[in-house]
């Protein structure tokens, strides 16, 4: 199927063909159900409709909710309408400067232009604050785009009675409070105007005809903006980007023209490009987006490259790094087996048009942007799909790469011990597992959303949801973190559980892939035991619900000794004799 | 341009808006006699006639057209 969704989108061609974009979408398997509302401040059909492609894309199948026509506010205050039936997972505003209520006179003070942007922001974080207390999920607000016409001309941008300088400040305060406020998500329509053109998003043929508050050709991109924060929010971003070398991360091939002959420095416009390029993947990789090399040259070649004074990435920048002369797809299986993430979290970047068509026929979970080959494109495919978008930076965010090096040293070990548990031993494991605390909230619902293999029942969960959980008495609840002696793996398992009578239900139990075969899951059930029985239970019920993902784990409570029950469920007798399972690691509590 | 090719072009649009092959077109046409044609699909054909034939249309020339007759008319002007 062609690709609607790679940068540049054809708006022409995604607006005329919708629906049977649409059909095709539908034959996906494993898509997502997800309830949005969209509560808008103008016309949403149009908007609907295009985000549903896009989810679809990103395998997520919405079912909608649109609030009438400019009842946004109503929808939210007054519990009567539809909205609380629908039980919204996440709510979309979708409001414009169009619904700003009023904008500062000229001849008015300073004092009363203050109390009218406060009034503004009371309005909408009166909005905000009702979805909290009704429903905790996650809200998707768009911010103010510039105004379509500027009465003070320059002026506008800073006095205080400009209508330029009134939407900045709202903005500003829009920031704020999405800082503040977890479960609040900025659509960054000001952004999005200034990238499609102002001149062209205000097309007031489509106010003033059909009630549309931008030119319908730039609803594709708002579509796709809001569908990278809900990917986001669903743990559906891309993790790795696998990069080609040769005229990909530097011009010329480094096999024929050597270290001198690569273009890749501030000599040329061609080499600064590449610089350029090169600066912005190592800033993806300190977001905490991981990289891989896929390249066909010999390994010493590809190596040498990134010795060239000028690069700015180096070769220790890579969490996985496959210089051959092998097939590129088969290259990229090795490289989500290596670095433990599903071939559903890669973007491929590749110069190649032949090399991208194998991976595309080969690999169909891959995401592979149309790149090209002018350079000079390379970020703007890159950077304009949100693929790697997530709605926060946890400190395991900014630390990623790291964890995966050293995974890269532990397997080098590996390799040099007589047994496995000789190795498990030599890493000199310690582990904190405790109840969910306040700080690691965060990081909890992060990994709760975005686990997809080593994930019992694949329960999604909102921040709110979490901390419920985290107060709530009739809960058990618990996070491990792991760190040996090549450092510290951070947060990486959860389980929750709820008691029914004598017994521990478990509702939620996950582990990164990152610290698989190290023994953590038995630490985390042996602590769970222990927890369990000081409330006096009898036994431990868990669930395994299969997906198309988590077949790793679908005998796990099987080799832990559970007794298998019907329907998915397993049953273990806490009441007595219950051996620690654990050799390996030393736990702190 | 001649009346024929944008009918057969036009027939085109609606076929890919509309998701419908059966689709044919007379003069005569209007919006009524075809199913799918309701007020959302309208501003769809509106923008992908435009795209298509690379013409603008403004506030007055969108609203009184009777049927396709009208609307091929109003092709022809505009991209004469």
């Amino acid at each position: 199927m062609t690709n609607y969704f790679t940068y540049p989108l054809n708006a022409h061609t995604l607006l005329r063909k919708k629906k049977a974009i649409r059909r095709d979408l539908l034959t996906q398997t494993n898509l997502d159900d997800k309830r949005i509302a969209i509560l808008g401040g103008s016309t949403t059909a149009e908007v609907r409709d295009m985000l549903e492609l896009f989810l679809l894309h990103a395998g997520i199948r919405p079912v909608f909710y649109e609030s009438e026509y400019n009842r946004y506010f109503e929808d939210v205050m007054f519990p009567e309408s539809g909205l609380k039936d629908f039980r919204p997972e996440i709510i979309y505003i979708h409001t414009t400067n169009l619904n700003i209520r009023r904008f500062p006179a000229l001849n008015e003070s300073c004092e009363a232009i203050e109390e009218l942007l406060a009034n503004e922001m009371n309005r909408f974080s009166g909005l905000w604050e009702r979805i909290e207390q009704d429903y905790g999920c996650p809200v998707i607000q768009n911010n103010f785009e510039l105004p379509h016409y500027r009465i003070l001309g320059n002026l506008d941008a800073y006095d205080t009675h400009g209508r330029t300088a009134f939407i900045g400040m709202l903005n500003y305060r829009f920031a704020g409070e999405a800082e503040k406020r977890k479960n609040l998500h900025l659509n960054d329509i000001n952004y999005l105007s200034a990238w499609f053109g102002l001149e062209r998003w205000h097309d007031r043929l489509f106010w003033y005809s059909y009630k549309y508050a931008m030119n319908y050709e730039a609803i594709p991109l708002l579509a796709d903006s809001v569908a990278s924060i809900i990917r986001g929010i669903c743990g559906k971003a891309k993790k790795c980007l696998v990069l080609d070398l040769d005229n990909t991360l530097w011009g010329g091939v480094i096999g024929d023209d050597g270290l001198q002959g690569i273009r890749i420095g501030k000599e040329t416009p061609e080499a600064e490009a590449y610089t350029e390029f090169q600066r912005y993947v190592r800033e993806l990789k300190e977001r905490g987006v991981l990289l891989a090399v896929c390249s066909k040259n010999d390994e010493t070649n590809a190596r040498e490259g990134f010795a060239h004074p000028d690069s700015i990435l180096s070769a220790d920048d890579f969490a996985a790094f496959t210089a051959n002369w092998n097939p590129k797809h088969e290259n990229i299986r090795d490289i989500a087996y290596t670095l433990n993430i599903g071939i559903d979290s890669l973007v491929f970047a590749d110069d190649n048009p032949v090399e991208r068509e194998i991976v595309r026929a080969q690999l169909a979970e891959v995401t592979v942007p149309e790149l090209g080959s002018d350079i000079v494109k390379y970020i703007d495919i890159l950077d304009k799909t949100g693929l790697f978008e997530t709605v926060s930076l946890s400190a395991d965010d900014l630390q990623r790469n790291m964890f995966y090096v050293a995974n890269t040293e532990r397997a080098k070990q590996q390799e040099q011990f007589a047994s496995y548990d000789e190795f498990l031993r030599s890493l000199k494991m310690v582990a904190e597992i405790a109840p969910f605390s306040p700080i690691y909230l965060d990081r909890i619902t992060q990994l709760t959303n975005k686990t997809n293999q080593f994930n019992l029942t694949t329960r999604r969960y909102t921040l709110s949801e979490i901390q419920t959980m985290a107060d709530d008495d009739s809960y058990i609840t618990l996070y491990g973190k792991l760190r040996d002696k090549f450092g510290d793996n951070g947060l990486v398992s959860v389980i929750a559980g709820i008691k029914k009578e004598n017994e521990l239900h478990i509702d939620l139990w996950l582990m990164s892939c990152r610290v698989l075969k190290r023994g953590m899951e038995t630490a985390m059930l042996d602590a769970l035991v222990a927890r369990a029985r000081e409330c006096g239970l009898k036994a431990i019920v868990g669930y395994y619900f299969p997906t198309a993902k988590n077949g790793m784990v679908k005998n796990l409570f099987h080799e832990m000794g559970f007794r298998k029950l019907p329907e998915n469920s397993w049953h273990l007798d806490i009441s007595e004799n219950y051996t620690s399972k654990n050799p390996f690691i030393e736990i702190n509590q | 341009m001649i009346a024929e090719e944008i009918q057969r072009r036009m027939t085109e649009v609606l076929r890919d808006v509309l998701d419908n092959e059966a689709i044919t077109l007379t003069r005569e046409t209007t919006a009524d006699d075809i199913e799918e044609w309701d007020s959302l699909a309208h501003i769809s054909i509106i923008v992908a006639i435009e795209n298509e034939f690379g013409i603008k249309f403004d506030l007055v020339d969108i609203k009184p057209l009777k049927n396709i007759g009208e609307f091929i008319d109003l092709i022809k002007r505009k991209t004469s």
